[in-house]
């Protein structure tokens, strides 16, 4: 694997070679010392365009837990307004000598644009309203484990819902190309108008009445609405967006006993989902969190491991 | 290079190509002396001669959409590289839209340009007016004064903005209606294609994650503008149709007998969505390049008369400018080398049109669109010796380095074109020779 740039890029066999690796990594959260010598030696750049406290948080400790040397890099505003372009942002970086680069950036294509002008690694680490990559994965890491605890870790044939501002949820896009490749069931479920053109031709089914789709779901992803989404039009009121689509109490106990709950985070609780549903049993958030750890550990050594052999 | 012609502009006077075929299928022998086209039985044994056998003579294209960047953005393109493009695609005129820096919106600024294509241009530049002060859509910038100056502009335009304001773009109608003059109209509504749009919307823009704008955009404004030309009985053009949508409103209206005439580029005669995927900024463009359907629907239109003219929309831009995130490098790519070669591919090809109608849609309607009466004429005797020498079966590779404009945003490098542009001459003085 030389990038990480879209959920699209990795077939059936490298998913669950990385969710397997993630398992193992994942004991090291739980030692009194976490770390690994895998990547000492190797030096990984967080470039985020974009604040993100959560996935660079999770990409520090999962660089560092390998031994990595990891520095943070914030480049937070357009480059245009800087005058500087993207390409002599990154050049930049990996002058200073980056074996891998992993970058959030709040234009779409950003991370696939820079590969072609540097030579280290790159991970996205989000970008825009496309591309999510690891945040799918660490949704299938538990997804996984929840349907191994049921008995048949397969994905084969599972129904997960995909509810919220689906057109501007780079999480859902990762997910939607992930599960498909994992062979589960995607319903994605909004209101018209945060539906992307060309849905039609995604590999899903689309409902745009929650309550009808909820009772067959074994996993329920609920996506944040953003702040600027509530004054675009989309929707009428966030009042409005919760009686429709959000995970209020009610709605919970329609929800089948043996399913769970995602939320890539941050939370708008008691709009797209109620507080009995963020806490509840069937949550599993801060599941999703621990994951994202233990799956970018593992990303990295994919990426970087494997570079002393060549 | 820009040695060379300018010594073939100044020695050259007299050149005699024999044995061309016109665009009619006759053959023809074309003698080009003081600046016109002259009876080839009277050519001097001084003449440079020059054998067209096997090749075809047009007259010189006409751009009635090019960006010269000068004033503003020299760094970008300049009078002098934008017109040696032109003469290197054919052209033996442009039209230098409005959107410099500082704007083309008084007597003084259109005055100016013409004064620096005097010393500098290897091609006819015509000033395009703004038709809002500073391009800011609110109030109407000095028409009037512009069309009497010395660049006697015709035509107004602030392209690469819409004029949004129904009551403004209705005065500015009425207004121009005066001296002759004619409105360009960018339709983009603004609301429907936000500020982060930055492609069409559509299937391939869901699947990217990359903001979009409907064709209804598009349509809609052109929708508008057709009736309020109608209304002031005024001439309205319609800059680079994109879709499908605008060509039913145009076909609609000009059954309706208004006034209005509409261009196409040649990269919306060619290009889609599909170039996207990438994210290349090269493929960034406003109107966006747009499925096969609008390809297909675009070409017809050209075909059948209801768009009128092909325009390029030459927009160069400095590399830095393009190096950005998808969403936010420059709108833009150079056309003026590559039209012609675009047209043949799609058009001629194609057996969609024949060389007179080229020649309608590349010359003489976009020269009178936009009242050049020196420009888009007949190859006859006493015509100004304006000539493009086309070999239509030539064919290369195209690479970005190889080019006149100062920029290198081409949106075919690497396509196998036609490379049609043998010899361009302007008022009988060669300015390209491949």
């Amino acid at each position: 694997m030389r990038h990480l740039l879209s959920a699209a890029d990795l077939d059936r066999d490298e998913v669950t070679a990385i969710l397997d690796q993630a398992e193992e990594m994942s004991q090291v959260q739980s030692r009194p010392v976490k770390k690994l010598p895998a990547l000492r030696g190797r030096t990984v750049v967080n470039l985020f365009f974009e604040d993100s406290t959560r996935t660079r948080s999770s990409f520090e400790l999962a660089g560092k837990w390998l031994s990595a040397d990891v520095i943070n890099v914030s480049a937070k505003g357009s480059s245009v307004s800087k005058g500087e372009s993207l390409r002599d942002t990154v050049q930049t970086i990996a002058a200073m000598g980056v074996d891998a680069l992993v970058i959030r950036h709040h234009a779409s294509g950003a991370p696939l644009q820079t590969t072609q002008w540097i030579d280290a690694h790159v991970v996205n680490a989000g970008d825009g309203t496309h591309e999510h990559p690891t945040q799918s994965l660490l949704d299938a890491f538990t997804m996984r484990r929840h349907f191994r605890s049921l008995g048949d870790d397969s994905f084969v044939g599972k129904r997960v819902l995909i509810v919220g501002d689906i057109t501007h949820s780079r999480v859902a896009r990762s997910n939607v190309l992930l599960l498909q490749t994992l062979g589960a069931e995607v319903t994605l479920v909004a209101p018209p108008t945060l539906l992307p053109s060309g849905v039609g031709s995604w590999p899903v089914s689309v409902n745009t009445d929650f309550d009808a789709a909820l009772p067959t779901a074994d996993v329920v992803m609920m996506l944040r609405v953003q702040k600027e989404r509530m004054s675009g039009g989309y929707f009428p009121t966030p009042r409005e967006y919760t009686v429709g689509y959000g995970l209020t109490r009610d709605r919970l106990a329609t929800m089948p006993e043996h399913a769970v709950i995602c939320h890539p985070g941050p939370m708008n609780r008691g709009l797209e989902i109620s507080a009995d549903a963020a806490d509840g049993a069937a949550s599993r958030i801060l599941d999703q969190v621990a994951a994202g750890v233990a799956v970018r550990m593992s990303v990295l050594y994919q990426l970087l491991g494997g570079d002393e052999d060549k | 290079m820009s040695n060379q012609t300018s010594n073939e502009r100044n020695g050259v006077d007299h050149t005699l190509i024999t044995g061309v075929r016109l665009a009619d299928g006759t053959r023809a022998d074309l003698y080009l002396a003081g600046g016109l086209l002259a009876d080839p039985a009277g050519a001097t044994d001084d003449a440079v001669r020059v054998d067209g056998d096997g090749l075809l003579a047009l007259p010189g294209l006409v751009d009635l959409h090019t960006h010269l960047r000068q004033p503003g953005r020299e760094d970008a393109e300049t009078v002098a590289t934008g017109t040696e493009a032109a003469a290197r695609g054919g052209y033996t005129a442009v039209f230098a839209m409005a959107n410099t820096n500082p704007v083309t919106d008084t007597a003084e600024a259109a005055e100016h340009l013409v004064d620096i294509a005097a010393r500098e241009a290897h091609a006819q530049v015509q000033p395009i007016g703004a038709v809002s002060k500073g391009l800011h859509g609110e109030e109407l910038a000095e028409l009037g004064l512009m069309a009497r100056s010395r660049a006697a502009v015709k035509v107004f335009s602030d392209d690469g903005k819409c004029v949004d304001d129904a009551r403004l773009m209705r005065r500015a109608l009425e207004y121009v209606r005066a001296f002759d003059g004619v409105v360009a109209q960018h339709a983009q509504d603004p609301r429907l294609a936000g500020p982060d749009a930055c492609c069409h919307e559509g299937e391939v823009s869901g699947r990217l994650g990359l903001p979009g704008w409907p064709s209804v955009a598009e349509s809609s404004v052109v929708a508008r503008d057709v009736q309020l030309a109608r209304h002031t009985r005024s001439r309205l053009h319609v800059c680079h149709v994109s879709s499908a949508e605008t060509v039913e409103v145009l076909r609609w209206a000009k059954g309706l007998g208004v006034q209005v005439t509409a261009e196409v580029t040649p990269h919306h005669l060619l290009l889609t969505t599909d170039e996207l995927t990438g994210y290349d900024p090269t493929y960034k463009v406003n109107p966006p390049l747009r499925p096969a359907e609008d390809v297909h629907a675009v070409r017809e239109a050209l075909a059948d008369g209801t768009i009128d003219i092909v325009a390029t929309d030459h927009a160069p831009h400095a590399r830095h400018d393009k190096e950005h995130a998808f969403g936010e490098a420059a709108f833009g790519m150079l056309g003026l080398e590559t039209a012609l070669a675009v047209v043949i591919e799609t058009m001629v090809n194609n057996e969609l049109i024949d060389w007179s109608r080229l020649v309608s849609a590349m010359s003489t309607l976009p020269a009178r669109i936009g009242g050049l009466t020196r420009q888009g004429g007949g190859l006859t005797v006493g015509a100004p010796a304006n000539v493009v020498l086309v070999d239509p079966t030539r064919r290369r590779t195209v690479a970005r380095d190889d080019s006149r404009s100062l920029s290198r945003n081409n949106p075919y490098h690497g396509r196998d074109l036609p490379d049609p542009v043998v010899s361009t001459w302007w008022q009988g003085r060669r300015t390209y020779s491949a």
